[in-house]
């Protein structure tokens, strides 16, 4: 019952994040303060995780392949698959979803608590709207610039960790990602990651912006938006991975 | 003027307001009293439309505000000021940004005067050089009167204000009263001040409603305040150490 309940809710929210807009002129440099706040303050997170997320990729595969009838470069190409199918859409979301998602809910949920949120109902603005769309717009446009970047420093960390360790010389691992390359799986990836993006900031603004309490349940909410997000985001990869790539 | 008539809320099986009526008029100061838990804080919330009435109306100067469209809220709510509780002044806004944003979202002025507009109401609550400050750097009393100053920017025809002397020490109480009352006057707003500050029913009441548990047990003028013997009303006085 809760489930449906939730649900029904979330639904709601959604349509009124998407009714009564403010004007154009309100949103813009709402949107641009997201990306910021959103986007740019993770650059260096992200990029720390894929370079050494890429780097243990690359030595797992290479730890699997150590039969001499199979050639070097397939770790290469294992690698570019791995981080480019899987790695940087989903992993690097569910970290985001960690990372801006708490973000989210804990500053709607303390919005909410100390009546900013009634303030701006007063004052006659959509609430929901004006304080949720600039963060999916900026979700949306940013985040797929993160797993790019994501997936570029994971290919980069696994040629780091197969040169230095010797286990995968430079030419064999160009050799591999560039060995049967489909050009379909990096918009797979970046088609995964707008949804997640839409995920994460949707479910994480409901939490916080439905909360009731105090501080106690602004962290209540913050929890509740990470974890719901988690297993929203796994999935829907299920089912995008099953329609787009089968 | 704004009428309330005959309202009801409930959550769940809680009774919060009990066909609670009366009529708010214009510049005067209408304070709504009662002890913590009351419905002070949900009825003023029912007339801002935050919470939705089970059944009665209220109306805005003849407008019934409970049956109208959203589209016609906004335009009653373009008139109203609030001052909630705890100020809730924007975070990550300083204080000119704050009282800037109601201007701001209306767009009725240009920048130049919605400026001065800031100006005026920030000089008008004492605060003149606070522009660049934010919320977090604010005293208690200055982020109340960052929060009046928000209220007023927009002319408002009503103004609500939500205990705005709790927490405060008793002298920037009487600061912060005054300066209500001298805004009412000036412009003559319906004021609707939600207490159990008994120094604000003394200093600023014209029109007193007394609530207990959700029902109006007593209402109004000053002078019949202090005089009135009504049991409910003389036991909420005692406990006051203004009336021992």
């Amino acid at each position: 019952m809760y489930f449906l309940i939730t649900t029904g809710q979330y639904i709601l929210f959604l349509i009124k994040i998407f009714s009564r807009f403010e004007s154009r002129r309100v949103y813009f440099p709402k949107i641009i303060h997201e990306i910021n706040e959103l986007g740019m303050s993770s650059i260096g997170f992200v990029a720390f995780i894929s370079i050494f997320v890429g780097a243990v990729v690359t030595l797992q595969v290479a730890y699997n392949m150590e039969n001499p009838l199979l050639p070097t470069y397939l770790i290469g190409l294992a690698s570019r698959d791995s981080i480019i199918l899987e790695f940087s859409p989903t992993m690097i979301s569910l970290v985001l979803a960690g990372k801006i998602g708490s973000h989210i809910s804990s500053s709607l949920g303390t919005m909410r608590v100390t009546e900013q949120i009634d303030a701006l109902e007063v004052m006659g603005i959509n609430s929901a709207s004006y304080l949720v769309f600039p963060k999916i717009c900026a979700t949306i446009i940013i985040n797929p610039f993160l797993i790019i970047l994501s997936i570029a420093l994971g290919i980069i960390g696994g040629w780091l960790a197969g040169n230095l360790t010797g286990i995968c010389p430079t030419e064999e691992f160009l050799l591999g990602l560039q060995y049967e390359f489909i050009p379909f799986n990096l918009a797979y990836a970046l088609i995964k990651t707008v949804i997640f993006a839409f995920i994460i900031t949707t479910v994480c603004a409901f939490f916080g912006y439905t909360t009731k309490g105090g501080a106690l349940e602004v962290g209540q909410a913050s929890t509740k938006g990470v974890v719901y997000t988690s297993i929203l985001i796994i999935i829907c990869n299920y089912f995008i991975t099953h329609l787009l790539l089968n | 003027m704004i009428k309330v008539d005959a309202i009801n809320k409930s959550f769940g099986d809680k009774v919060v307001l009990n066909n609670f009526s009366s009529n708010f008029e214009s510049g005067k100061i209408n304070l709504i009293i009662g002890r913590s838990g009351s419905g002070k804080t949900i009825a003023i919330k029912c007339m801002l439309g935050l919470h939705e009435v089970d059944s009665g109306a209220i109306f805005f100067d003849k407008r019934n505000f409970s049956v109208i469209n959203d589209i016609q809220r906004k335009k009653i709510r373009k008139e109203i000021g609030v001052v909630f509780q705890g100020s809730a002044l924007f975070d990550s806004m300083s204080v000119f940004e704050n009282v800037m944003f109601p201007l701001r979202m209306s767009e009725r002025m240009s920048v130049r005067e919605m400026k001065q507009r800031v100006d005026f109401c920030l000089n008008r609550v004492d605060l003149k050089g606070a522009h660049d400050l934010f919320p977090s750097e604010l005293s208690g009393g200055m982020q109340k009167r960052v929060a009046i100053a928000r209220a007023i920017s927009l002319n408002p025809k009503y103004l609500f204000c939500d205990e705005p002397n709790s927490g405060l020490d008793p002298t920037t109480a009487t600061v912060i009263d005054n300066l209500l009352k001298e805004i009412t006057y000036e412009n003559g707003i319906t004021t609707v001040i939600n207490t159990h500050d008994m120094n604000s029913v003394v200093d600023i009441g014209d029109h007193i409603v007394f609530i207990k548990e959700g029902v109006k047990k007593w209402e109004g003028d000053k002078k019949n305040f202090l005089s009135s013997k009504n049991k409910d009303l003389c036991e909420f006085k005692s406990s006051s150490k203004l009336f021992v």
